[in-house]
């Protein structure tokens, strides 16, 4: 079990074919990810990489049965990507783009209520279930089949936690980079929801930044509802306020998004916090010894 | 991006905002010459910088004749303005506003804003103004309105009224008020904004209710369909390093310490700039190489970074997930070389064909320090800085 995709995800890749898009999905194919098409609009009926193009996400998915997509679209053209796949009713968009304008995200959340479709990014990495299905652009290889539940805002954090839980011998279930932008489509609470009620998942790792309130939303809904233990990591500690860290989203504003006050509040709703970015691995383990889940989350 | 006040007073009157008549100069004649076009009782003479704060600073002045006009624009133009928002460095004050003075009967305050929580703009009233909004945030609470405004049908009459009200503005103005806020909304929808913030707005005596101030903030994603805003773009209120890293598309922001830092990925970038903190350190600067990080954009990195004679050492932190290590390595060897590197440099890579990166920095015969972890790393370069 994992969550959001599996080995039977068929997988949608909208802008085939430009450069970046063609690169992963090279990489997804090698990983064994189950790509069945791909949208560019013009360049229907040409292949890419071995995959059908389509012109429309609709024709795609009627000719293949696509259920997910993954958005590598220019950021001027993004949100209308993301909508083009909502009325496709995917069951997900995972949306890799970033630089999308606030403005269009605001327009597309208002879109998607009542829509069947979730949307993971976008400015994310994607979503990774170990040994089944890779979509988006993380690095496969440093991942392994298991037990422990990531999500974050941040790419490199994320890879940077799967790494050290990998080379610790803990698998994960399954990584999900909810992206680094102020409107995005799955949040913190969705993907521990998800993890929560998946069998396979013994333990989260969440990882948080600078900026907004998600985080301390997560926890308090942590608090009342989770059933596994949640560890976490909140990156920004030391940023001037005002200022935007890279991502869009990553920016103290008027004396709200501090780490400072992220972390207490994780803390007082039981999630330990990683004190440095390098021992997010060693705080998960410490607490998987506690609670007696280390041995079967011990997967190779 | 921000702008100037005049300039954001000059969109707001395009959307038919009421704002006080007023011109910008960039020497005391043209204060002089733009009083006189006025012809107003009152001038007033605003020093405009990007940056909060300054009529507590001394920015702003109230002239009373032309003489004053001079006398007060020879005064703020070329002082350098410290306000809470500048840093103890201060700004430079380049531009003043001229602008007629109004009979002020009372203050308010409106913003628009997104609300993160929502994924909606909100629009903020209180009859607060003048005050900072997270001060009255922190003291009444009970004093600010909120509307969560739908992205289909825009921000409603219904609702404008309503804050209207809530606010206290008196009731013949009301209808004054609502056009103000529907435009103001239209504007920052049109013009991509991410923050207008109109504090105060103001009642006059005449019966008119406008914009004194204006603090516009556009979304830099937006920025490539917003060319008229582009042009409003002022480079002497932009780090020069800032600058430089924007040509090549890294995203770097000048920080007070001594240890210089380059990484890939905003969240490590920014854990990165945590960790040397941790042990003690104090970095220079955020940089962010992005993903698709090219010996040429290592080099320019290496060289921004130095630009900043603070710099006492650099500390590299690569994830090479996609990005290959012996690339980097490489990017990293050349940029040594070309920048004849004097400062110590310890670097730290992982992930793929980290062995092979390993092997090209402990050839190169250059002055390399390799850190096993990001902790690891940390702790070097700070030692090395001392």
């Amino acid at each position: 079990m994992s969550v959001f995709i599996d080995k039977n995800t068929k997988v949608l890749v909208q802008g085939i074919t430009g450069a970046t898009a063609l690169f992963h999905t090279k990489q997804m194919l090698e990983y064994g990810t189950k790509i069945v098409a791909g949208v560019t609009p013009g360049k229907g009926g040409t292949e890419a990489e071995g995959v059908p193009v389509f012109n429309t996400v609709e024709a795609a998915v009627k000719a293949t049965g696509a259920n997910v997509s993954v958005i590598y679209v220019p950021a001027p053209f993004a949100a209308d990507a993301i909508l083009e796949a909502v009325d496709a009713e995917l069951d997900m968009a995972i949306c890799i783009t970033e630089h999308i304008p606030v403005i269009d995200m605001v327009k597309v959340k208002r879109y998607m209520e009542g829509k069947k479709t979730r949307l993971v990014g976008p400015n994310c990495p994607g979503v990774i279930t170990p040994d089944e299905c890779k979509i988006g652009i993380m690095p496969g290889y440093i991942h392994t089949k298991g037990h422990v539940g990531v999500v974050s805002r941040s790419g490199t954090l994320t890879y940077e936690a799967v790494h050290q839980l990998s080379q610790a011998g803990i698998g994960q279930s399954t990584a999900v980079g909810i992206g680094g932008d102020p409107v995005n489509g799955t949040n913190f609470i969705d993907a521990l929801e998800a993890f929560n009620q998946d069998e396979d998942t013994y333990a989260v790792i969440m990882i948080g930044e600078i900026g907004g309130t998600a985080e301390e939303e997560a926890a308090e809904w942590v608090k009342a509802n989770m059933k596994k233990p949640v560890v976490g990591f909140i990156g920004g500690a030391t940023a001037p306020p005002g200022k935007r860290m890279g991502h869009a989203g990553a920016i103290i504003s008027g004396g709200k998004g501090t780490a400072e006050e992220k972390i207490k509040v994780m803390n007082e709703c039981g999630i330990q916090v990683a004190a440095t970015p390098s021992v997010m691995g060693e705080t998960l383990i410490n607490v998987l010894k506690e609670q007696n889940l280390f041995d079967k989350c011990k997967t190779h | 991006m921000n702008i100037h006040e005049y300039q954001g007073k000059e969109l707001l009157r395009k959307y038919g905002v009421s704002v006080p008549r007023g011109f910008v100069a960039f020497t005391p004649k043209e204060a002089v010459d733009a009083a006189k076009e006025l012809g107003s009782a009152v001038t007033v003479v605003k020093a405009q910088i990007h940056a909060g704060g300054r009529g507590k600073a001394g920015g702003v002045k109230i002239a009373k004749n032309l003489d004053d006009v001079r006398t007060y624009s020879k005064e703020l133009l070329g002082k350098t303005l410290v306000t809470h928002q500048t840093g103890p460095e201060g700004k430079e004050v380049k531009r003043i506003l001229i602008e007629e003075g109004c009979d002020i009967k009372s203050e308010y305050y409106i913003g628009l804003v997104l609300d993160r929580a929502t994924s909606r703009i909100t629009l903020m009233a209180s009859e607060e103004g003048g005050t900072e909004i997270e001060e009255v945030a922190e003291a009444t609470p009970e004093k600010i309105f909120r509307e969560t405004i739908d992205p289909v049908i825009g921000l409603t009459a219904f609702q404008a009224r309503r804050v209207a009200f809530n606010i206290n503005i008196p009731t013949e103005l009301v209808n004054k008020t609502v056009k103000f806020m529907l435009g103001l909304y239209k504007m920052f929808i049109e013009k991509d904004c991410s923050i207008a913030e109109i504090n105060p707005l103001v009642t006059t005596g005449d019966g008119n209710v406008m914009a004194l101030d204006a603090k516009l903030n556009f979304d830099a994603n937006a920025l490539y369909r917003q060319k008229d805003v582009m042009e409003f773009r002022d480079l002497d209120e932009e780090d020069p390093k800032e600058i430089e890293a924007s040509k090549y598309d890294l995203s770097y922001i000048s920080l007070n310490g001594d240890i210089g830092c380059m990484v890939n990925g905003a969240g490590l970038a920014m854990a990165t700039m945590d960790i040397i903190k941790h042990y003690g350190g104090d970095p220079a600067n955020f940089l962010d190489v992005g993903g698709g990080a090219t010996a040429e954009k290592v080099t320019e990195a290496f060289k921004i970074i130095l630009s900043d004679t603070a710099v006492k050492g650099i500390f590299v932190n690569i994830f090479g997930g996609i990005m290959k290590c012996d690339i980097i390595a490489e990017g990293v060897v050349e940029a040594a070389k070309q920048v004849e590197l004097k400062v110590p440099l310890v670097v730290r890579l992982e992930g793929t064909n980290v062995e092979l990166g390993k092997k090209i920095l402990n050839e190169s015969g250059l002055d390399i320090v390799a850190a096993e972890t990001m902790a690891d790393g940390a702790q070097k370069i700070v030692e090395l800085v001392g």
